[in-house]
C-alpha cells in the first residue's frame, strides 16, 4: 500500500544511490590495501547500502543527520560532493574538512550532516542537542542519529533517549543493527534480541525493519520522521542488516562463519533491488548498465581529484582549534 | 557600585545573558527548581523570570546535559549548562573532551561550539572526595576547551558573561567557598576578558600566582610576609586557558621568584605548568627555587582534621615563599 507512493523515478534514484555507495566503498577497499594510500582505518558499510539510502532519502533538507564511524553511505545518500569526500578520506587539503577529519570524523554541515562521532554511542547525546535547538527555534527540521547495535550498550544512548522522551524532542534514533559489534554477536553483548523494544522504556514508538529492503526502510523512516516532525516527540527504528566486511579493513573476519557470509551475500540489498526493478519494468538492463558506469566514472573522478590534491601544509595543523585562539 | 555576593553576581550575569540574547538558554540539574532556596545560588529565581523554555531542569544525566550543549551550540544556540560538582564532570567528559574540544577542529573550522559549562568546585565543606576534587588540569590539558576560575564577585560576573559570549567552549569554575562573599560589582553588561590575569598587589621579592579561593589564603600569608619585610606580587590568574603568560613572566622577571598556590593536588597540578613555563622562558631571571603549594596526592578526606591537610593554609604559603627566598 505504502509502496504505491514511491514513484518509479524515486525507485531508480534509490538504486543509483545504493550503487554509488557500493562502488565508492569498493574503491576504498582497493585503496586501503595500497600502503600509504589512505591514513587511519577504513570502516565500511558494504551490504548496508539500503539502510543509508532508505533513511536519508526519506528526510527533508532541513533535517539534521548525526552519523558515526561507518558514515560514507549516509553522506553519499545525502549527495555530499564525492570529490571532496574522497579527498578527505585521503586526508588531502582539498577534503571537505581540510584533511582534519579523515574517514572517521566526516562532517558536512552545509548539507546538514552536522556531526560525526567515532566515539561509540556519542551520537545520541549530540542529536539531543541538535533536536533541542530545532525545537527551541520552532524549526520544521528533525534530527536523525544513526548508531550501531554495539553503541546501544552505551549509557550515553540511554541518557539521550530518556532526555528526548522527557522533553519530546524531534529525534529519530536509528539503530543500524549489522549483527556485529567488533567481533561480538548481538547475543554476546545485548540482553535483548530486539533493541527497538527499549523505545517503550523511554515512551517513544519503536519499530524494526528489514534493513536490506530499501523501500521498507524508506517507508518506515518517512512514517517515524513525520511522527517526530509533528511535535509528538522522538521515535526509534532498528534496521536489521549485516556487516559484510570486518569492523575495519584490517579486520580479516576470522570469527565469522563463511557460510553465514554466503547467506547474506545472497540477501545483498542491491542485487535484490535490481531484480525487483527489472521485474517491475522500472529499469531495463541497459539503464542498469548506465547507472553502474556512471557510478564507476564518478568514483574514478573522485579518486583522480584526491590524487591530484596535496596534503594540507603544516601551516594549517593548528588552525581551527578555536574560533578565537588564546593568543589572538 | 552595587554590593553583591559572588553568587548574586553570577546570577546577574545569567540574567543579563538571558535578557540580551534569545539564543541563550540554561540547563542542568536543579537550575530551575532547586533543593536549595538560596538567593546566593547562581540560578536562583531565573525560572520564575524567564520560564521553562529557557531555564530547563534536566534529568540526572551529565552526558546528555553536555551533549545537549554541544549539539545545540552547533546549531547556533548559546547553551549554559551546569554540572553540579567538579568531580561529576567525569560523567560529561566524553562530550566535553572528545566533542566540544575537537569537533570544530575535525570539521576543518566549519562548525563552532559557543557553549558554557558552569561547575562548582571547592575544598573545605566536608563532603569528601566525590564532591571535592578540582580537575582544572584535566580540562586545561584537553585541546579546544577554555577554562576560567573567578575569585571576586566582579570577575564572577565579568568572566561568566565573557564565557557565555565567547565563540568557543568555556568551562567556568565557581568556587563554592566564595558564594557568600560580598564585593563591588558594576551594574550592566560587564566583561572580564578571557586570558587576562589580575595584578592584586605589586611587590619586589616574590611573585605568587593563585586562583579561586586559594587567592584569599595567599592574601592572608602576604600580610605576615609583609611584616617579615618580604614584599610579594600577587597575581590572580582568573583564566587558565587562555593563560596570561606575559603577566606571569613579566612579574617573575621583576621579582626573580615564583610560588604557585592552588587547592588541587600539586602532582601534575596546574602549578606544574606555570613552574615549567617559567623555568623554560625566564630561567635567567630566577634567584631561587620555584615552589608550589597545593594538596597532597590523595582523595580529599571528610574528617576536618584530615581535610585541612589537603587545603593550603597561609602557613603553607609563608613557608613556600621563605623557601623561595632561601630563608
Amino acid at each position: 500500500m505504502e509502496k504505491n507512493k514511491i514513484t518509479p523515478d524515486l525507485r531508480a534514484l534509490f538504486y543509483s544511490r545504493m550503487v554509488l555507495i557500493r562502488k565508492f566503498e569498493e574503491k576504498i577497499m582497493v585503496l586501503s590495501q595500497e600502503p600509504g594510500r589512505l591514513p587511519g582505518m577504513q570502516i565500511l558499510a558494504n551490504g548496508q547500502e539500503a539502510v543509508a539510502t532508505g533513511i536519508v532519502s526519506a528526510l527533508e533538507p532541513e533535517d539534521v543527520i548525526v552519523s558515526n564511524h561507518r558514515s560514507h553511505g549516509h553522506l553519499i545518500a545525502r549527495e555530499a560532493d564525492l570529490n571532496s569526500l574522497m579527498a578527505e578520506i585521503m586526508a588531502k587539503g582539498t577534503g571537505v574538512n581540510g584533511g582534519k577529519a579523515g574517514t572517521l570524523h566526516l562532517a558536512v554541515p552545509d548539507i546538514n550532516v552536522l556531526m560525526t562521532s567515532t566515539v561509540v554511542g556519542a551520537g545520541p547525546p549530540l542529536a539531543v542537542g541538535s533536536a533541542f535547538a530545532q525545537q527551541y527555534k520552532n524549526s520544521k527540521g528533525i534530527t536523525v542519529v544513526i548508531f550501531g547495535d554495539g553503541a546501544a550498550a552505551e549509557g550515553s544512548v540511554h541518557e539521550a533517549m530518556n532526555l528526548a522522551g522527557v522533553w519530546k524532542l524531534p529525534v529519530l534514533f536509528i539503530c543500524e543493527n549489522n549483527c556485529w559489534a567488533g567481533a561480538q554477536r548481538p547475543e554476546e553483548h545485548c540482553a535483548t534480541p530486539n533493541i527497538f523494544l527499549r523505545a517503550k522504556g523511554y515512551n517513544m514508538p519503536g519499530h524494526s525493519v528489514d534493513g536490506n529492503d530499501v523501500e521498507a526502510v524508506y517507508n518506515l523512516s518517512r512514517k517515524l520522521s513525520q511522527h517526530c516532525r509533528s511535535g509528538s516527540g522522538p521515535a526509534f527504528m532498528e534496521t536489521l542488516t549485516y556487516r559484510m566486511r570486518g569492523h575495519g579493513e584490517q579486520d580479516r573476519q576470522h570469527y565469522v562463519d563463511p557460510k553465514e557470509l554466503a547467506i547474506w551475500e545472497k540477501k545483498c540489498p542491491i542485487r535484490r533491488y535490481r531484480k525487483e526493478l527489472l521485474d517491475d519494468g522500472v529499469l531495463n538492463t541497459d539503464q542498469i548498465q548506465v547507472i553502474d558506469q556512471e557510478a564507476t566514472a564518478r568514483v574514478k573522478a573522485a579518486v583522480a581529484f584526491g590524487d591530484a590534491s596535496p596534503y594540507p601544509g603544516p601551516e594549517t595543523a593548528l588552525t581551527d582549534v578555536f574560533v578565537q585562539p588564546p593568543n589572538a | 557600585m552595587n554590593q553583591k555576593t559572588f553568587g548574586q553576581a553570577l546570577n546577574e550575569a545569567l540574567t543579563i545573558a538571558l535578557e540580551i540574547d534569545e539564543n541563550v538558554f540554561i540547563a542542568g540539574e536543579g537550575v530551575g527548581v532547586s533543593i536549595h532556596q538560596d538567593p546566593n545560588m547562581a540560578t536562583h529565581g531565573l525560572l520564575e523570570k524567564f520560564g521553562s523554555r529557557r531555564v530547563k531542569d534536566t534529568p540526572v544525566s551529565e552526558a546528555a546535559i553536555a551533549g545537549l550543549a554541544v549539539g545545540a551550540s552547533c546549531l547556533g544556540l548559546r547553551p549554559i549548562v551546569e554540572i553540579m560538582f567538579f568531580p561529576f564532570i567525569t560523567l560529561a567528559s566524553d562530550m566535553l573532551v572528545n566533542h566540544a574540544g575537537k569537533l570544530r577542529y575535525m570539521s576543518g573550522g566549519k562548525s563552532s561550539f559557543p557553549l558554557t559549562v558552569r561547575v562548582k568546585a571547592g575544598v573545605g565543606f566536608g563532603a569528601g572526595s566525590q564532591h571535592s576534587h578540582n580537575l582544572e588540569s584535566w580540562i586545561a590539558h584537553s585541546p579546544g576547551l577554555k577554562i576560567v576560575w573567578p575569585s571576586t564577585p566582579q570577575d564572577a560576573k565579568g568572566l561568566l558573561l565573557s564565557a557565555i559570549f565567547d565563540p568557543d567552549p568555556v568551562i567556568v569554575v565557581e568556587d563554592m567557598m566564595l558564594f557568600r562573599m560580598p564585593g563591588d560589582v558594576p551594574a550592566g553588561d560587564i566583561r572580564t576578558p578571557l586570558g587576562k590575569a589580575r595584578m592584586v598587589t605589586t611587590g619586589t621579592d616574590c611573585t605568587i600566582v593563585a586562583y579561586g579561593s586559594a587567592l584569599y589564603t595567599v592574601m592572608k600569608a602576604v600580610e605576615s610576609l609583609n611584616e617579615q619585610g618580604i614584599s610579594c606580587e600577587v597575581i590572580d590568574l582568573r583564566s587558565l586557558v587562555p593563560l596570561d603568560k606575559a603577566c606571569i613572566l613579566d612579574s617573575v622577571r621583576r621579582t626573580g621568584r615564583l610560588v604557585v598556590v592552588h587547592e588541587a593536588c600539586r602532582f601534575c597540578g596546574f602549578g606544574a605548568e606555570i613552574a615549567a613555563m617559567v623555568a623554560e622562558e625566564a630561567f635567567d631571571a630566577l634567584k631561587g627555587p620555584v615552589k608550589r603549594v597545593g594538596a597532597p596526592q590523595g582523595p580529599i578526606p571528610t574528617a576536618p582534621t584530615h581535610e585541612k591537610i589537603f587545603k593550603p593554609d597561609p602557613d603553607n604559603v609563608i613557608l613556600a615563599v621563605q623557601e623561595a627566598m632561601g630563608r
